[in-house]
């Protein structure tokens, strides 16, 4: 068989530095800053190699000065420019999110669409391995929940080279939120489901479009992030056990897609959310809500189900680690439980 | 303020302590995270191992820490950074507890919970914090407190030449020099946040400089020496614990092993790390003290044994402690 497109392998990591290397090509205006990201190609690997194509100009590392150069960014963004700010872990947000929540979500809006921010904030997120509570959250809804930013969050390389030049493109402020455990990075063990073909030139992957990873008609599992290939290997499992599980991958938190959840869970009538954000006040609470307000058009099967960090910080100890991420076993024994469970009648 | 021979022989001792720690913990890291035992492909595991996660080690940068907790003493507070050990270790932090923590053991002083950068021990008033510049505000509390409850405590925040162009900072200074708070502020200047220098940076050339911003005394301590650390934090404490406020010191240290164990290190040149070794401080702490007649080869092996003996019971300790149970990981969330 042949394929028009050269095809390679990329992980996720060189995937979002390809990105961002055709769109710095493509477009003069656009540039990036943040801690790291020079000579040493950012932390998680995101601009690997681009200090030496593109130079320092366009390639900036910052001091250690969130506050400050995440709000220049919205300030160069409302001057025409087009930048990437790079927050090295998204638990750093802290000391920035005024400038996040309070100007760059909403600015846009205060002047009825007369200034745009087109911002994109890279942010590594993601734990499972012992970097303990400060160094491990996700913490996507916590952005999603502030209306005026746009969350996105790959699961493979394929969808993040896509999504990244998409949220560059994007006039409106983006955090792109990557997981270091499908990064590919050679010092940290990774799912290699996210390692995938990625095609050399440049393409977009829409917003608010989820991706069906595998169809099946028992039982629905909504994730995203590094938990869609935990769910895609408890899936494979679970079909040898005769379960045939559909997995969503949502790909993007804002804007969400509703209809490609509530079609899925039309379908199976048993849905588990698997989140490796806190359980309580977030995601999986928004997906089982759209859930209950569409009961008319759905008929459940089963409670709806969520797995996720137990409203704890992230313990340091692999032992209390393992036991709060959700893991592939727990996903399989949750939907073994679905399967068993009854809606009250 | 010079130390008498009975501190400088505190200080010396205590370095080695810290050095023979650190210099261990970079070898028990790596642990499990090596070939051929991890996954196909992988150089280095960072999540393997009896030590998983982050670490950052203060190989080199003994100075500052026994320097300044020289002066302290157990009901004044340290507030130290992702890089603690040296700081715990000087502060009186119990080492087998502390170790049992890094392995994340239910003996560690947090059952685990916190690891290597959630150092935690309130007997001590000790604490730490992954995030930069997290160290200064906490440590501006504890000396509002100590000025409220009528106590001649001291604080002191540790923190990173890095660290000083976080808003914190600051934040920090200017509260402490407004108030008047019996805090000092302790800049590592080690040359790099992680990749970047000093230079790239920090549109000023000295930290100390800044302190004019905020009412206070500013000291450079050039040297990464301890006698010359004890001099200016001598004299900063005094001045906190008489009531003359605040201080900022910034001392030119040295950092031997890479930001986090397991940096490439591609940005400083390879034979820097070997120059810096050349002027190791405790071997010249060592030579000043035999100079003036207070350490022979007698007490030096004595002192070496002593601290070999310390580290490695720590380390024993650490691995026989049992693992918590995973249910634990849902406890303490609130008291």
């Amino acid at each position: 068989m042949t394929v028009a497109t050269q095809q390679r392998t990329l992980t996720m990591a060189q995937a979002i530095s390809e990105a961002i290397g055709l769109e710095l090509e493509r477009d003069e205006r656009v540039f990036a800053m943040g801690e790291d990201i020079g000579a040493y190609g950012g932390i998680f690997g995101a601009t690997e190699g681009l200090l030496a194509r593109f130079g320092p100009e366009r390639i900036m590392d910052t001091p250690i000065s969130e506050a400050g150069f995440i709000g220049a960014a919205l300030g160069a963004a409302a001057e025409g420019l087009r930048p990437i700010a790079e927050l090295m872990f998204v638990d750093f947000f802290g000391v920035c999110m005024d400038q996040i929540y309070n100007h760059l979500a909403k600015n846009t809006y205060m002047s009825d669409g007369n200034v745009r921010l087109p911002v994109v904030i890279t942010t590594a997120i993601g734990g499972g391995y012992s970097d303990a509570a400060q160094h491990s959250q996700c913490l996507y809804a916590t952005f999603a929940h502030v209306p005026g930013l746009k969350v996105v969050v790959p699961s493979n390389a394929y969808d993040a080279k896509g999504l990244m030049i998409e949220a560059i493109r994007d006039d409106n402020p983006v955090v792109f939120m990557f997981h270091k455990g499908i990064m590919g990075l050679p010092w940290m063990s990774y799912f290699e489901g996210a390692t995938t073909e990625v095609p050399e030139e440049s393409y977009t992957v829409p917003f608010g479009r989820a991706r069906v990873v595998r169809e099946g008609g028992d039982v629905t599992i909504v994730t995203l992030s590094q938990m869609v290939q935990k769910a895609a290997i408890a899936a494979e499992q679970l079909a040898g056990e005769g379960v045939d599980v559909e997995v969503i991958d949502l790909r993007t938190v804002v804007p969400l897609d509703r209809e490609a959840v509530l079609e899925s869970v039309a379908k199976t009538g048993r849905l588990l959310i698997a989140d490796e954000d806190y359980l309580s006040f977030g995601l999986s609470g928004e997906i089982g809500t759209l859930i209950a307000e569409r009961l008319d058009r759905i008929e459940l099967k089963a409670p709806v189900r969520r797995l996720a960090v137990p409203d704890v910080p992230i313990p340091y100890s692999r032992v209390l680690e393992q036991r709060v991420i959700p893991q592939v076993d727990d996903i399989v024994a949750a939907v073994r439980e679905l399967r068993g469970a009854r809606v009250a009648t | 303020m010079q130390p008498t021979a009975e501190q400088s022989l505190w200080m010396y001792e205590t370095m080695l302590v810290i050095r023979e720690f650190e210099e261990t913990m970079a070898t028990v890291y790596l642990e499990g995270k090596l070939p051929p035992r991890i996954q196909a492909g992988l150089a280095f595991d960072i999540g393997a191992g009896p030590v998983p996660g982050e670490m950052h080690l203060a190989a080199g940068q003994e100075p500052v820490a026994v320097g300044v907790c020289a002066h302290l003493r157990d009901e004044d507070t340290v507030v130290g950074t992702h890089r603690p050990h040296h700081f715990a270790i000087a502060k009186g932090v119990p080492l087998n507890e502390m170790t049992a923590e890094m392995f994340g053991k239910a003996d560690g002083l947090s059952r685990g919970k916190g690891g290597h950068m959630h150092l935690f021990d309130p007997a001590r008033k000790f604490s730490c914090s992954g995030i930069e510049g997290a160290s200064l505000p906490p440590a501006v509390g504890a000396a509002l407190a100590a000025k409220k409850l009528g106590k001649d405590w001291v604080a002191v925040a540790f923190f990173g030449e890095g660290a000083a162009n976080q808003g914190t900072f600051h934040e920090a200074l200017n509260m402490a020099g407004l108030w008047k708070l019996p805090v000092v502020f302790v800049c590592e200047d080690n040359k790099y946040a992680i990749s970047v220098r000093k230079s790239d940076s920090t549109a000023v050339a000295s930290n100390a400089s800044r302190a004019a911003a905020y009412g206070m005394p500013g000291v450079d301590v050039p040297h990464n020496d301890p006698v010359e650390v004890f001099a200016a934090a001598g004299e900063a404490v005094e001045r906190a614990r008489s009531g003359g406020g605040p201080t900022l010191i910034e001392v030119q240290t040295d950092r031997y092993l890479g930001h986090f164990q397991g940096d490439g290190e591609v940005y400083r040149p390879k034979s820097e790390a070997a120059e810096l070794r050349g002027k190791d401080p405790i071997p010249k702490l060592a030579a000043q003290l035999r100079e003036q007649g207070a350490l022979d080869d007698a007490a030096d092996e004595q002192a070496r044994a002593r601290a070999h003996v310390r580290v490695t019971e720590a380390y024993e300790f650490a691995r026989s402690s049992p693992y918590p149970d995973a249910e634990e990981a849902l406890l303490s969330v609130f008291v």
